[in-house]
């Protein structure tokens, strides 16, 4: 449709509303169409759209669009964002939000049969302001860790929420049995698994100390961006201990469908926890 | 000195100056977490009126870190000009405060006063005031500062343009910028926050800002925010750059977690003086936040407005063209939710204008925090009306480097045209002579990245 038409079109559906007149109605059975959901505003194709009516050059648009994930090409309504990117944009920070204020999800533990323990941390805004909570545990909850958990293993492993539920929901089903078996496969001797609510990566020296372990690896939920709120890390030690330097960490990150999918990271985390044992380093001393 | 007074019929003492201070603050999470905040509304407001009848002089005599022991508090104290100070000494923080708001106190009054100023009575005077207040004091005073063009004049709005990538994919930051100048953003700085740290991707990535910048003719300044001395590194291979960028912290122990000393400040200095593509003089750029001393162990014991505070008097010794804070990025431990950064906002510009240097701010966020867009758009509406020197712009909002959100590209334009404001002369006219910009507002053309990728043969 040309401009001019358009225009012809509007001018006449304004006139017949300001001479009182309904303008002519949609057909009355609604469509196939109408019964259908509106298309994700989230997913990929929606994304790469561009939203600009007469570019100079929209073959150089389309190449921009393949080199950055950035939200280019979005056009403009007068000075401001046009409704489809904006709504875009809120609803992945909906996501994102979602996925740092819930929990994990009962099945998934369930499944993996994890038994949970909890920080100082009483409940979410708490997790979120007090990093220092987040890294401890009361006497009562060391006690139950000893006695539920296989005292001085070769490996500890255990999964936690830290600032993403959703990422421990996507990846813990598949990441966790992959580490495990990948470890069995070395012949490597693992603790007894369970889940944290409530933690901060540096729990783990808390963790390691009580249960005497010689390598303590969490697979631990990272703060969601837009892109993607699933995304896990592995954080690991060699003899972990409380008030240890930040660079005796090695970090695998990344762990979500779209960065490495879980079950080669966890075959992955094997392989770094068997060079850490045999190397009795990790970190910045563990040159990889 | 009191340190004692009573309200409604309870006494109230505090045991130093520090807490005095710590506890005069609006709530903040990062305090509380440092366990330094008020208990109560009442306490927070009985330190306050504490804070309100304390002398100049007794806050220029207790610094947050001893002097021997501080390079961030001699090069303060040491840059006191005596004579104004001896002027003021026994004003009370209270005085200070509504001299401030004094009809016949002066934008340049200001700027004499603030010689006598130390980074602990600027950060006093800012928990004495109301948010308006502090939107109020703070466009009293504007900031000029020259590198290859002069920002901060009143009237105008900059912005840096900040087309930050997964990879440091030169294509896809190229797309970015391109799109950010459709928009009219760039003014302040085209500034991009590496995920490399080495000189070679500094480097490269400055070798396109500048083929962009001079191609195009941009009258605009360049940077890669890499590590400082990456920065260096790659000037020393021959990268071409207007300004050297680092986060600097409000003690000396918080500079050095930060990987840098005053002695590589003032020899990144002297190298851009040498061979810096800017014309200065003015040739640094600094960011700060709320929190970041707490968050390497280097706070003494002082609450993170103090802190805060300090950075921007450790700043103004090396003349930046700009410093920003990066007011919502460290987090809810520090930053709880709106309410919070919206005042830290507010302080950060308010402190940093009555330090003397060119203040702008990011306004941004993250997923855990409580916040949204909606939240940092107003924090944008009120720093702009307080004068504000620039905020940031991305994609619709949208870091997908930094994972966060700030202004978006759209952002500025809708503030200028609210407030009547402008971008920095020679890059309007630089806009309008592209057919971007035409009285002040965005043309049809306006926001299509493909502008420059046809004309002269363009990039990309």
């Amino acid at each position: 449709m040309t401009d001019q038409k358009l225009i012809e079109l509007v001018t006449q559906a304004v006139l017949a509303q300001l001479a009182g007149q309904p303008p002519a109605a949609p057909a009355q059975q609604p469509s196939a169409e109408e019964t259908e959901p509106l298309a994700d505003i989230t997913d990929k194709a929606h994304k790469m759209a561009i939203n600009i009516e007469h570019p100079v050059n929209r073959d150089a648009l389309e190449q921009m669009k393949t080199k950055t994930p950035a939200r280019i090409g979005v056009g403009k309504a007068g000075p401001r964002l046009k409704t489809a990117t904006m709504l875009t944009l809120r609803a992945d920070h909906a996501i994102a939000r979602d996925a740092v204020f819930r929990d994990v999800d009962e099945q998934v533990l369930s499944d993996l049969n994890l038994f949970s323990v909890q920080t100082l941390c009483t409940e979410r805004n708490e997790h979120l302001t007090r990093p220092d909570l987040g890294r401890q545990f009361s006497p009562e909850t060391i006690n139950q860790l000893k006695s539920k958990c296989e005292s001085a293993p070769t490996v500890q492993i255990y999964v936690c929420d830290g600032l993403s539920s959703q990422a421990v929901d996507a990846n813990a089903r598949d990441v966790l049995p992959a580490l495990m078996d990948g470890l069995k496969g070395y012949g490597i001797q693992t603790g007894t698994p369970f889940f944290v609510k409530f933690g901060r990566v540096p729990a783990m020296d808390v963790i390691s100390e009580a249960l005497g372990a010689q390598v303590t690896c969490v697979l631990i939920g990272e703060r969601p961006g837009l892109a993607t709120a699933d995304s896990m890390s592995a954080y690991i030690a060699y003899k972990a201990a409380v008030g240890m330097p930040e660079a005796r960490r090695t970090v695998v990150s990344n762990i979500h469908k779209g960065g490495i999918p879980a079950v080669e990271a966890g075959a992955h985390i094997a392989t770094v926890i068997k060079t850490m044992l045999e190397r009795k380093a990790s970190g910045v001393d563990l040159q990889m | 000195m009191r340190l004692k007074t009573l309200l409604a019929g309870q006494v109230y003492e505090f045991h130093s100056i520090k807490e005095v201070l710590a506890k005069a603050n609006e709530q903040k999470s990062g305090d509380v977490l440092a366990g330094l905040a008020a208990a109560s509304d009442s306490e927070r407001i009985a330190a306050k009126e504490v804070l309100s009848n304390l002398l100049l002089s007794d806050l220029r005599n207790n610094p947050a870190v001893p002097y021997e022991e501080d390079d961030v508090t001699r090069i303060i104290q040491d840059g006191v000009n005596e004579r104004i100070y001896d002027k003021i000494k026994n004003w009370t923080v209270s005085d200070l405060r509504e001299w401030l708001m004094d009809y016949a106190t002066t934008e340049e009054d200001i700027r004499r006063v603030s010689q006598g100023l130390t980074a602990e009575m600027i950060a006093a005077v800012a928990k004495l005031m109301s948010n308006l207040d502090l939107v109020y004091a703070a466009n009293k005073i504007r900031i000029h500062t020259h590198c290859n063009t002069t920002m901060g004049k009143r009237g105008t709005l900059s912005t840096r343009l900040q087309p930050n990538h997964t990879t440091d994919n030169v294509e896809g930051i190229t797309a970015s910028l391109f799109e950010g100048l459709s928009y009219g953003v760039g003014d302040a700085v085209i500034g991009l926050n590496p995920v490399n740290d080495t000189a070679a991707s500094a480097a490269e990535i400055l070798k396109r800002f500048d083929e962009v910048k001079n191609k195009w003719q941009i009258p605009t300044q360049i940077c890669v925010l890499a590590h400082i001395t990456t920065q260096m590194e790659a000037l020393r291979q021959g990268a071409p750059t207007d300004m050297i960028f680092q986060s600097i912290a409000g003690s000396q122990k918080g500079n050095e977690a930060f990987g840098f000393t005053t002695e590589t400040m003032k020899q990144a200095q002297e190298m851009l003086r040498k061979n810096g593509t800017g014309t200065g003089p003015n040739v640094m750029y600094f960011e700060t936040g709320q929190g970041s001393e707490l968050s390497s162990g280097a706070n003494f014991g002082y609450d993170q407005v103090v802190m805060e505070a300090r950075c921007y008097g450790y700043a103004k010794h090396f003349s930046p063209f700009m410093v920003n804070t990066v007011v919502g990025f460290i987090g809810p431990e520090y930053l709880y939710d709106s309410k919070q950064v919206i005042r830290a906002g507010l302080e950060d510009h308010f402190m940093g204008k009555l330090t003397g240097i060119p203040m702008g701010c990011d306004c941004c966020y993250t997923n855990h925090m409580m916040a949204d867009q909606n939240d940092i758009e107003n924090l944008t509406v009120l720093l702009a009306s307080a004068g504000c020197t620039y905020v940031i712009g991305v994609p619709a909002s949208d870091d997908i480097m930094l994972n966060y959100q700030t202004n978006s590209y759209h952002d500025a334009s809708a503030v200028r045209e609210i407030l009547g404001l402008r971008p920095i002369r020679e890059f309007e006219e630089w806009l309008e002579k592209l057919g971007i910009m035409e009285n002040g507002k965005l043309t049809s053309l306006a926001g299509d990245a493909s502008l420059f990728t046809q004309r002269k043969g363009g990039l990309g």
